[in-house]
C-alpha cells in the first residue's frame, strides 16, 4: 500500500494534520515512535497517580460559541465541537518581580489596570501598543523578521515593565534567547494576555483522546512504536521511510513534526542539516508535586505565577545545571471548575543547560534531579505560600527525559531558533509541521498541522 | 438534485464548518462573509466539501461564483443536477 501521505509524529500537530487529510478521504499513516500519542504533550502514570507531561493551560482560550480566533477556527477546521475539549477557564495569574506584580486574568482589562495603577507613566504607550498589535498580521506565512524588543521599545520605555511583558510570552513560546521575533510576541501576547488560560478538568487526556478518536473514525491509520529511521529518497524526490524495525512504508508526500534539523538528519542525501538548521537550546526542567491538601487551603489561588527574582529577567541557557532565579508556578487545581480535582499538585518550571544533563550516569542524574528539585521548591517560597510540609510525591523531568520521548535534540521545548514558516523542506515533497515549522503551543501546533494540511497536501 | 434540494446541500455543509452561526436568517442575495464570520480557509473547505461528498471540481477561477447562496445554487444546478439529494 501506497500512502497519499505519512506523518512523522503522532504529536498535536501531526494528529491534526492527519484529521484534516483524512476527513478529506486522504489516505495517511501517522507513524510515532513512543509507545502513546502527544508528543511534548503526553501524559503517563506513576506510583498510581496520572501526570500530563507539558500541560499547565491551554492559551487562546475563547468561551463557547465564539466565532472568531485560533480556538474557534482549529475547532471548526477539525470538525471538533467545543465541549470536546471541555476548557475550564483559569482563575487568575501574576507576573511576580522584585518590587512589583501585575495580576491577569482572561478579561483583558484587568492587565490594563494594573499597569495604569503600576506604571502611570507607561499606560498611555502601552495602549498604543495593543493598537499596533492589533493591526499587525502575525500569522502571515512570509512574514519578515523584527526584533520584538525594538518594537516595544517604540511604545515603552520602563525596561521592569518591558521585562514583565516579556517574561510569560518568552516562557511559553520563544525559541531563542533575550529577544524573540516580533510576530511570534504578538502572537504569544494575544494567546496569553487577550485570550487567556483554560484546562480541561482530565488534563491533556482529554483533547488527545478526541483527537485521535476522530482521526481514527475517519480511517486514518496510527502505528505506534513505529519509529522513522531514514526517510528514503529517489534523486529529488522523498518515496517514503524506512522504520527502525526495518519495515518500509511509501507515500507520495511526507509531513514531518519531528523538528526541522531532527528531520533533514533522517534524509541521507542532505548532510549539513546543522549548518542549515540548528536546533533550538532553550530547555527546561519541570518539578511536580503531589500534595495532601488543595493550593487553595494554604492560599494559593492562582493559576500561573510566573517570577523573576532579578529586575532584568533572564531568558537564555543556564550557567548551570538550572536558573532558578526565574520560574513558572502552575497549579492545575486553579482552574474554574465545577467540581475540584481529587488532589492537590503544584508544578514548577526552570529554564536549564540540555548539556548537563544529557550524558551524566545515572546515579548522578538521580541525585542532580532530587537536589534541584528542592532548591526549585524553596527558589518558588518567595512567590506562593509554603506547600513542602504537604508534599506526597513528587516528579521530575529534564532536558533529558524530554530528547528520550521526544527526539527533540537538546530537549528544546520550542525547538529549533530559525522557523521554516512556508513548511518547506530541501526536498520536493517532505514537509514540516509543528514546532519548527512556527506556531508552537497546544492550539498553535494544532493550527500548524492544519494550515500545512491545507497549504501541500489537500490542493 | 433541484435547486432547492441544492440550497438544502449548502446550507448543511456551512453548518457543518461553521456550527456556531445561526444560519436560519440567511439572506440568499448577500455574499456570505458579510452575514457570517468566514475566513479563507473555511471558505476553501466549502469547495472542498462539494469535492468530497459530490465529486464536484471547482477549479480557483470559479470560487467567485460561491459568494452567495443565489449564486452558488445558480452555478451548482448544472453541475449537480445527476447527482442525488443526501437524505
Ligand atoms: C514541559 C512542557 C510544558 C508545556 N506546557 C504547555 C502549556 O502549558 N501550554 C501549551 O500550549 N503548550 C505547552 N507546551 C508546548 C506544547 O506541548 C508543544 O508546543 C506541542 O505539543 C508541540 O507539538 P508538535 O506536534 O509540534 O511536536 P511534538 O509534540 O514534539 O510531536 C512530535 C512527535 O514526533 C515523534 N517523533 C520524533 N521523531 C520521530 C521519528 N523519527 N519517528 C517517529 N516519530 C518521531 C515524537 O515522539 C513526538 O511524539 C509544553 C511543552 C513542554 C515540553
Amino acid at each position: 500500500m501506497r500512502y497519499d501521505t505519512i506523518i512523522i509524529g503522532a504529536g498535536l500537530s501531526g494528529l491534526a494534520a492527519g484529521i484534516r487529510l483524512a476527513y478529506f478521504d486522504r489516505s495517511v499513516c501517522l507513524l510515532e515512535r513512543h509507545t502513546t500519542i502527544g508528543g511534548l504533550n503526553s501524559f503517563y502514570r506513576l506510583r498510581g497517580r496520572n501526570h500530563d507531561v507539558g500541560l499547565h493551560a491551554v492559551t487562546n482560550y475563547a468561551a463557547p460559541g465564539t466565532k472568531t480566533g485560533p480556538l474557534s477556527k482549529l475547532l471548526r477546521q477539525l470538525r471538533l465541537s467545543w465541549d470536546d475539549f471541555s476548557l475550564v477557564p483559569q482563575c487568575g495569574s501574576r507576573v511576580d518581580f522584585p518590587g512589583c506584580s501585575l495580576r491577569f486574568s482572561n478579561d483583558f482589562s484587568l492587565l490594563e489596570q494594573e499597569i495604569a495603577e503600576s506604571f502611570p507613566s507607561q499606560i498611555d504607550g502601552f495602549r498604543r501598543l495593543v493598537a499596533h498589535i492589533a493591526g499587525h498580521n502575525e500569522t502571515s506565512l512570509d512574514r519578515e523578521s523584527q526584533s520584538a524588543r525594538a518594537v516595544t521599545g517604540e511604545f515603552l520605555s520602563d525596561p521592569l515593565l518591558i521585562d514583565m511583558l516579556f517574561c510569560p510570552l518568552m516562557f511559553y513560546g520563544s525559541a531563542t534567547p533575550h529577544d524573540m521575533d516580533f510576530s511570534q510576541f504578538v502572537i504569544m501576547f494575544k494567546s496569553i494576555f487577550q485570550e487567556g488560560f483554560a484546562r480541561p478538568r482530565e488534563g491533556i487526556r482529554r483533547i488527545l483522546k478526541h483527537l485521535v478518536r476522530k482521526y481514527r473514525e475517519l480511517g486514518g491509520e496510527l502505528r505506534l512504536r513505529a519509529g522513522v529511521k531514514q526517510i528514503l529518497m529517489d534523486g529529488e524526490r522523498a518515496t517514503g521511510v524506512l522504520l527502525d524495525d526495518g519495515t518500509v512504508i511509501e507515500g507520495e508526500n511526507i509531513l514531518s513534526s519531528a523538528g526541522s534539523a531532527e528531520t533533514l538528519r533522517l534524509c541521507p542525501t542532505l548532510t549539513s542539516a546543522n549548518e542549515t538548521d540548528p536546533p533550538g537550546e532553550i530547555s527546561f526542567v519541570e518539578t511536580i508535586f503531589s500534595l495532601d491538601c488543595l493550593p487553595a487551603s494554604l492560599g494559593h489561588e492562582e493559576t500561573i505565577v510566573f517570577y523573576s527574582d532579578t529586575e532584568k529577567f533572564r531568558y537564555d541557557r543556564p550557567t548551570d545545571d538550572c536558573d532558578i532565579s526565574s520560574g513558572i508556578i502552575c497549579s492545575p487545581n486553579n482552574f474554574q471548575y465545577d467540581e475540584p480535582l481529587e488532589e492537590g499538585c503544584l508544578r514548577i518550571t526552570a529554564l536549564a543547560d540540555p548539556d548537563r544533563w544529557m550524558d551524566l550516569p545515572e546515579e548522578e542524574y538521580l541525585r542532580r534531579k532530587e537536589d534541584w528539585c528542592s532548591r526549585i521548591a524553596r527558589a518558588a517560597l518567595s512567590h506562593i505560600p509554603d506547600f513542602q510540609p504537604h508534599v506526597l510525591d513528587t516528579d521530575m523531568f529534564t532536558p533529558r527525559t524530554i530528547r528520550k520521548f521526544t527526539g527533540h535534540l537538546n530537549g528544546a521545548v520550542y525547538g529549533a531558533p530559525g522557523k521554516r514558516l512556508d513548511g518547506r523542506t530541501p526536498v520536493d515533497n517532505l514537509y514540516l509541521c509543528g514546532t519548527d515549522q512556527g506556531f508552537l503551543g497546544i492550539i498553535g501546533s494544532m493550527l500548524s498541522g492544519i494550515s500545512m494540511a491545507n497549504a501541500w497536501l489537500l490542493r | 438534485m433541484n435547486p432547492e434540494e441544492i440550497r438544502q446541500v449548502v446550507l448543511e455543509i456551512l453548518e457543518r464548518i461553521a456550527p456556531d452561526e445561526d444560519l436560519s436568517e440567511l439572506d440568499d442575495s448577500v455574499p456570505f462573509r458579510d452575514q457570517m464570520e468566514l475566513d479563507s480557509m473555511d471558505f476553501l473547505d466549502i469547495v472542498m466539501e462539494l469535492r468530497k461528498q459530490y465529486r464536484v471540481q471547482i477549479p480557483e477561477e470559479e470560487y467567485g461564483h460561491l459568494v452567495t447562496m443565489d449564486s452558488a445554487v445558480d452555478y451548482l444546478t448544472p453541475r449537480l443536477k445527476d447527482a442525488s439529494s443526501p437524505a
